[in-house]
């Protein structure tokens, strides 16, 4: 049965009336008709869909909706604009770091995550922080790139 | 409704000798639905360049950038010619309305084809303009000079006109000379003689951004997963657990409880749509089917060597016979001889494909997010009985692809559903439907034998492929049957036999290269089907080759560069070996030398190919952990020659990637599978590089020839690389491997 959930989104209140086992990535594409967490896989496995819930990254495609509860949920364009870009949107632009660009969200919101706890990440440590995510098209030199740029930023 | 970007609103000038009607893709959104434009012609400078009314110009491409920069390519080549700055150029591409069909992204021919075609009708609409404003500025166009889109008089810069004034808004009327081909080979010419290569300013040099990366970093960017349609429904498909059967019955039943859902079932196709996307996912899950009883398709896995050395042969191609290799062998006073193995690799691209299709009675629209939407045309109006011009596709973003991935079946699968329901339908697969049920790189075996006279010079080489087709049936979307849908409903198989052959210059007295291709293991529907995955066959034939050379190098006594410098012929591919080897601080030495660094051995191998006019060259740095065999691909050097280097700095970007997504397939990638269905339906099933495993460097070296055209720059470096990565394994544990993957299992068994 449907079921009416209240989600906290970049800061704003929302309602949707969504089956509560429905994962979270389905109500922000489409109830709420955001375009940046992406279904990669369903299985947690890649991290297209990766969403921040109280600044530690997520998987929007296993976190059933009636979880969130009154956790903040930030997307790709919660962290920053092209006026105020987030330092690591900034960064991946400056080191052009995406061809396709469907994992990004993974990628930076992982990175923002990382920064906001250790500002300055060793080579290795950004290494660890970012393992697990996919990037089919094989930008991981960029993305490595544009992480330090972020970091020293 | 969502659509590409790049369309530019036109408001109709004033009228010229050379103008017509109004441009191309002089729509607005809203006019998707509108019917085609008729005067899209392949022999029509307006096909190619348009002028804005404020001077801008338009490239319009049948070709499509998969994200690698080759966009930026484009407009660097129109602005040079036609003195524009690179901020004043646009490009549309792809869409079936507005571009006439280049073939797609194919082959790695975006610069080295379209680009050539767009320099030609660039340089064409100068000459033109030129000429234009020679008669309004009443002198002879030899006295005009052009900057940034506005020709002056030389001399009386204040005499002047600007492209928008002269055509601005309008058409061009101008024919060009069309070789009568579309497709990659489509190339156009006009009067006008493109720059020399010390004329260009832009092209050649770095700096122009990429247009789509911003809007992907800041969540505006249109993705192909984006387009919503008014009334659309969700698509999910039904496959079945043993490949080859077909659904008998269906408990429509066993859904009923989920609104709205409608189950379409015609013949070995099903799937199902529902308004909401989430319940769609859910029906799918829960959809009781009763399949067929069929035996299952396949042989054990670790029979598949020996199955494609026992299949009959549907087809041979003897690709060269030059010299007596017979005799060379008969005299020979050693024989070298091995074998090479390639497994079936799956695209798995970043996202299962997705797919919009709204079919109408008398029109059908198409958002793919495919390298090829002409041939997507093609294929979606063949199986409604269409004509072509009914049928319009647009080219959007998808989540990457590098050769015929899901994206052809899922935009048929959309098609197909949408005329059953009535409605437009996205159909977004699942995970397992783009990694358990993609189409498949070939599976491959490859053997080499070479003959040694007393001397230990190379008298003969005889290299045979033999593996499933490159083109099991075909490499697009373009007919019915060459998508999982039109099989699933019957339509004849018209299956491709084709493999090929290496490219190299080595310069043996005599050789002997052959292919042999064959048939599937489930001629319809397989999860196993094989067509184009980067660079097609390529990797395959040249692991054996390369892997071989460095045995060849190793069996005569030879250090590995120094026996490319024997026998390679081409002097540019001489270049790039000697490039590579500089660059890797390179030291001669015989065999597997067995560095030991602490815990790991450490250890370089070259490797080298050819891919059209792309010569490349690769040392591979790996260190090998001593206990567990896992290798780690430290450091590339590339040596890179695609003659004229157009956009240095993005193709070293696309060279990287290319390297990491080529060494991931090295060290990791094999589609497994049962005797019933493939199971590799997921990361974990079908693991690929963590960015752990990818290097700490890769050292590339572009050699410019700007007095060349431009060759291909996409898929050439896949070739050589893991021949290169196996070769640098044997330097590092004297561990000859002859399969992929290279697995911390299979180098650990060699190394005790």
């Amino acid at each position: 049965m449907a079921k009416r959930i209240e989600l906290n989104v970049n800061g704003k209140a929302h309602t949707v009336e969504v089956e509560p086992d429905m994962p979270l990535l389905y109500a922000l594409r489409d109830d709420l008709g955001m375009k940046e967490p992406r279904f990669g896989c369903g299985l947690a496995q890649c991290g297209a869909c990766t969403v921040l819930m109280n600044g530690s990254p997520v998987r929007s495609c296993v976190t059933r909706v009636d979880s969130v509860g009154a956790a903040k949920i930030t997307t790709l364009a919660g962290i920053g604009t092209p006026e105020k870009p987030h330092k690591v949107q900034a960064a991946f632009v400056e080191e052009q770091v995406p061809q396709c660009g469907y994992c990004l969200n993974g990628w930076v919101m992982t990175s923002v995550a990382l920064l906001d706890k250790n500002p300055r990440p060793s080579d290795a440590q950004i290494r660890d922080a970012l393992s697990g995510l996919k990037c089919r098209c094989g930008t991981h030199m960029s993305i490595l790139r544009a992480v330090k740029r972020a970091a020293q930023a | 409704m969502t659509l590409q970007i790049n369309r530019r609103e036109f408001l109709s000038g004033t009228g010229a000798l050379v103008v017509s009607v109004l441009l191309p893709g002089a729509r607005n959104a809203a006019a998707a639905t509108q019917a085609s434009r008729q005067d899209l012609k392949p022999d029509q400078l307006s096909s190619y360049i348009s002028i804005n009314q404020d001077g801008s110009a338009v490239g319009w491409v049948g070709k499509v950038d998969m994200s690698q920069g080759t966009e930026i390519g484009w407009v660097k080549i129109i602005a040079d010619e036609l003195d524009l700055h690179t901020d004043r150029v646009t490009m549309v591409q792809g869409h079936t309305e507005d571009t006439v069909d280049q073939g797609g992204a194919s082959g790695s021919t975006g610069i080295w084809r379209a680009g050539l075609a767009l320099r030609n009708a660039a340089a064409e609409a100068r000459l033109t303009l030129v000429e234009m404003a020679a008669v309004k500025l009443g002198v002879p166009a030899d006295q005009l000079a052009v900057t940034n889109g506005v020709i002056s008089v030389k001399g009386t810069p204040g005499k002047k006109v600007s492209y928008g004034e002269l055509i601005g808004g309008k058409h061009f009327n101008v024919q060009l000379e069309w070789n009568k081909k579309y497709g990659n080979l489509l190339l156009v010419q006009g009067r006008a003689k493109p720059k020399t290569a010390s004329e260009y300013k832009i092209v050649g040099r770095p700096g122009t951004r990429r247009r789509d990366i911003a809007p992907k970093l800041y969540g505006t960017a249109e993705n192909m997963v984006d387009v919503k349609v008014p009334g659309m429904l969700h698509g999910r498909m039904i496959r079945p657990a043993i490949a080859g059967a077909v659904p008998v019955a269906i408990d429509e039943s066993s859904v009923k409880n989920i609104p709205g859902v409608k189950v379409v079932w015609q013949k070995g196709f099903i799937g199902l749509v529902a308004p909401r996307e989430w319940d769609a996912v859910r029906a799918s899950r829960q959809l009781k089917v009763t399949w067929s009883d069929v035996q299952p398709p396949f042989p054990d896995q670790k029979e598949i060597y020996n199955h494609i050395r026992k299949a009959k042969v549907m087809k041979r191609d003897n690709e060269q016979n030059t010299g007596d290799v017979d005799a060379a062998f008969a005299s020979a006073a050693k024989i070298v001889e091995a074998t090479y193995e390639w497994p079936f690799q799956s695209h798995a691209s970043m996202a299962p494909a997705c797919g919009v299709a709204d079919v109408r009675a008398d029109q059908v629209i198409v958002w793919t997010g495919g390298q090829k939407p002409h041939h997507c045309r093609d294929g979606v109006a063949l199986m409604f009985g269409l004509p072509e011009e009914k049928v319009i596709v647009h080219a959007m973003v998808g989540p990457g692809s590098y050769g015929r991935n899901d994206s052809g079946d899922a935009t048929m699968d959309a098609a197909v559903l949408s005329k059953a329901v009535g409605k437009p339908v996205r159909v977004q697969y699942m995970r397992h439907d783009g990694t358990q049920w993609d189409p498949k790189a070939p599976a491959s075996v490859h053997t080499s034998r070479a003959a040694i006279d007393k001397d230990g010079k190379v008298t003969a080489w005889h290299y045979e492929s033999k593996g499933f087709s490159r083109q099991e049936f075909f490499r697009d979307e373009g007919t019915p049957e060459r998508t999982l849908a039109g099989q699933l409903l019957d339509w004849p198989l018209k299956p491709v036999w084709l493999f090929g052959p290496p490219s190299e210059s080595y310069k043996f007295a005599s050789r002997r290269l052959a292919s042999e291709t064959i048939a599937p293991l489930l001629d319809r529907a397989s999860p196993l089907r094989t067509s184009h995955f980067r660079d097609p066959v390529g990797p395959q034939v040249h692991f054996g080759v390369e892997v071989f050379m460095d045995e060849l190098a190793v069996a005569t006594n030879t250090d590995a560069v120094e026996f490319r410098m024997q026998y390679l012929s081409h002097k540019n591919d001489l270049a790039v070996v000697k490039t590579v080897a500089e660059k890797a601080n390179w030291q001669p030495h015989v065999g597997a030398r067995k560095q030991r660094r602490g815990d790991v051995y450490v250890g370089q191998g070259l490797a080298y190919s050819v891919r059209g006019g792309t010569r490349v060259a690769v040392v591979a740095e790996v260190e090998v952990n001593r206990t567990t065999g896992k290798v780690w691909t430290r450091r590339f050097y590339v040596a890179h020659d695609c003659g004229q280097v157009i956009a240095p700095d993005l193709l070293r970007q696309t060279l990287e990637a290319q390297i990491v997504q080529t060494a991931s397939r090295a060290l990791m990638e094999e589609v497994k599978f049962d005797n019933k269905n493939v199971t590799s339906v997921d990361w974990n099933t079908y693991p690929i590089f963590d960015i752990k495993d990818v290097p700490e460097t890769i050292d590339i070296t572009l050699l410019d020839h700007p007095e060349q055209p431009p060759y291909g720059g996409g898929e050439a470096t896949v070739r050589p690389l893991s021949a290169a990565i196996a070769n640098a394994i044997f330097d590092a544990t004297g561990v000859r491997m002859r399969q992929l993957p290279f697995t911390a299992e299979k180098v650990k068994a060699g190394l005790v």
